[in-house]
């Protein structure tokens, strides 16, 4: 095996042909991509007026010692190159700066509010692949029927629709006007019953509104996604072959159409990680969900650079890695991927 | 090299791009929902030219009415917190959605065109260099990134242009790469390079011709995409304070909205309408201009 650049690494046919070999060069080739987003951060460091310790610790005003450590830990006095090796080496140990606000590691804010995140958006995902597939399904055994039409047209509608705005006319329906769901929060029950079966019913009134409204780009797009793609698939020949053999409807389409069917939408799920955080955080700040989201307003509001960075570099290092993951989904689904 | 093939390719690729105006406009009026987009998006034209005649107010000026008035017949969308009018707002707002999304877009559509044509026209590791650095924008999350650089670099509207510009060529790029890519090796290409033609004559004169009818359709949609980018900056509060936008009204609205959902309410349907508008009209064109695909698809 011979590697001169970790982007191009030139790795012998038979071992590429495997799927180590292929896990091993898309992680590679993600380490350029890590690095760029990192050196995008400290140039714009750089780049923003002011004292740099500034946009490490957001005050010029903290105490002396914490500055001073600061500026020692990040190597203000050294050289610029030497200051980007150190930054970077800082980054990625999980060391973002200190919040002017909060006085506390960025990380530590960051990972308080994670679980939020996740919980929000893996409910968003699972709304918009569960009812965007079966509608495809549904309407692509149809195709320009009045059903078909009335859901395309829909989804067109659903793609365009602002998220902050899409969640603001909910509140305002649901929650102000017929009092049925939680205008926003996590939780309404006391700290103590957060765990109980009335605490987690409590959580999940509150996830509805978030959930519908940060799914709904997604779950127009997996819906267009598969129609079209289960149009193509059912006039192919083994379809056609299935269909004379007399194997039953259902069979055909759940068996052998969606299976190959499913493999655009896992890459569309990645490709599009990184647009749905930019909704997580407008959902967030609309029903005040305590997620990363909500914490980049917070900061955006105070001017928090430490934090609203860190977020960035965070939520960049996801997406590359859900990227990753959906990559190697995808590897292991189709063998073909993992030739080219 | 020049074999019976070339013919049919060069007649097949001048159908593609000698756009018959009245063959393209009778594929896309077929279509109910392209014609919507087109009548609505007509209409915001309408309102941008004249939106100083139409609304009656001054639509930063407060106080012209009684605060937080509802719709009605002296105030057709009601008032604000500030007793700004609110259809005046929505009537102005017209123009800067207008201006970030053509801006944007004219911006990131030029240089996308310029780096996906050196992609594909220059190949091997200029390519691959380039394509590496277009995949890892296209991977940054462009919403967040844009929020950390409007709140480094101040929120003026040309800020929010220029961000938006930077954010958005890959996919321009990409496409532009690809059509590059399939049309670098057709014959009629050939044909022009064995009669002599420059690199220049053959990236302009042959191919980028060909690749437009993409570059639009995508520009169409982009455009819906830098109206959704600078409405969610606005409406998070990183708009310019000295212009109206609609992210930028919700955004003022946002503390009354339980007595007055209207404040917010119509210029977020605003910002709704003009996106689904380019969006309709996007799609249009594509179905329009390559309708093989639309045969295939209905087969």
């Amino acid at each position: 095996m011979k590697m001169r650049t970790p982007c191009r690494c030139h790795v012998v046919m038979s071992e590429s042909r495997t799927m180590k070999g292929y896990v091993i060069r898309r992680l590679l080739q993600t380490v350029p991509t890590v690095i760029v987003i990192i050196l995008l951060n400290f140039v714009l460091i750089h780049m923003a007026s002011g004292d740099v310790t500034y946009m490490l610790l957001g005050s010029e005003v903290g105490d002396p010692e914490t500055i001073q450590h600061l500026r020692q830990t990040f190597g203000l006095d050294r050289p610029l190159h030497e200051q980007l090796l150190i930054y970077l080496a800082q980054v990625l140990q999980g060391n973002f700066g200190v919040s002017y606000w909060f006085r506390e590691p960025v990380l530590n804010l960051i990972l308080e509010r994670l679980p939020a995140t996740i919980l929000l958006m893996s409910s968003a995902l699972s709304f918009a692949v569960i009812l965007g597939i079966v509608l495809g399904v549904r309407s692509s055994r149809k195709p320009y029927s009045p059903m078909d039409s009335a859901i395309t047209v829909s989804s067109l509608i659903g793609y365009s629709l602002p998220v902050f705005w899409l969640g603001e006319l909910l509140m305002v329906i649901f929650a102000l006007w017929f009092g049925l769901l939680p205008s926003g929060g996590l939780h309404s029950v006391p700290t103590g019953q957060i765990m109980t079966t009335e605490g987690i019913l409590d959580m999940l009134r509150h996830l509805i509104l978030p959930t519908v409204v940060l799914g709904t780009s997604q779950l127009a797009l997996i819906y267009r996604l598969t129609r079209a793609n289960m149009l193509e698939i059912l006039g192919q020949d083994y379809i056609i072959a299935a269909k004379a053999k007399g194997l039953d409807e259902n069979a055909i389409v759940y068996g052998h159409a969606l299976r190959n069917c499913m493999l655009p939408v896992v890459t569309v799920i990645g490709i599009n990680a990184g647009f749905m955080f930019g909704g997580a955080v407008l959902t967030e700040t609309v029903f005040s969900w305590p997620g990363l989201g909500r914490l980049m307003y917070d900061s955006l509001l105070r001017r928090d650079y430490p934090v609203i960075m860190g977020v960035f570099i965070f939520i960049s290092i996801m997406v590359i890695i859900f990227i990753l993951i959906t990559d190697i989904a995808y590897a292991y689904l189709d063998p073909r991927v993992r030739y080219k | 090299m020049l074999e019976g093939s070339t013919f049919s390719e060069i007649h097949e690729t001048l159908l593609r791009h000698a756009v018959n105006s009245k063959e393209l406009w009778h594929r896309y009026v077929r279509s109910k929902p392209a014609v919507v987009g087109l009548f609505l998006l007509v209409g915001f034209v309408f309102v941008a030219i004249f939106a100083g005649s139409i609304s009656g107010f001054d639509p930063l000026r407060t106080g012209v009415g009684p605060i937080l008035q509802p719709p009605g017949r002296d105030y057709w969308f009601g008032t604000d917190d500030s007793g700004r009018d609110v259809f005046s707002g929505v009537m102005y707002g017209t123009r800067v959605a207008f201006l970030v999304g053509l801006a944007a877009v004219l911006g990131s559509t030029i240089i996308g065109v310029i780096i996906g044509s050196i992609a594909g026209f220059a190949g091997g590791r200029v390519d691959d260099l380039l394509m590496r650095f277009t995949e890892t924008v296209m991977i940054i999350p462009t919403f967040v990134l844009a929020l950390l650089l409007v709140a480094i670099f101040g929120s003026s509207i040309w800020n929010i242009v220029v961000v938006i510009t930077v954010l958005s060529w890959s996919w321009a790029a990409r496409l532009v790469r690809a059509e590059f890519l399939t049309l670098k090796g057709r014959e009629y290409v050939e044909a022009s390079k064995a009669v002599g033609s420059s690199n220049w004559f053959i990236i302009f004169r042959e191919i980028l011709p060909n690749a437009m009818t993409s570059v639009i359709v995508n520009a169409s949609l982009q455009i819906a995409n830098a109206v959704l980018i600078e409405a969610g900056l606005s409406f998070l509060g990183l708009g310019d304070a000295n212009v109206v936008s609609w992210g930028k009204m919700m955004y003022d609205a946002r503390e009354v909205i339980r007595f007055a959902p209207w404040t917010s309410l119509i210029p977020g349907a605003a910002i709704f309408i003009m996106v689904l508008s380019f969006n309709l009209v996007g799609d249009g064109l594509n179905d329009a201009l390559n309708p093989r695909l639309k045969e295939t698809r209905a087969k």
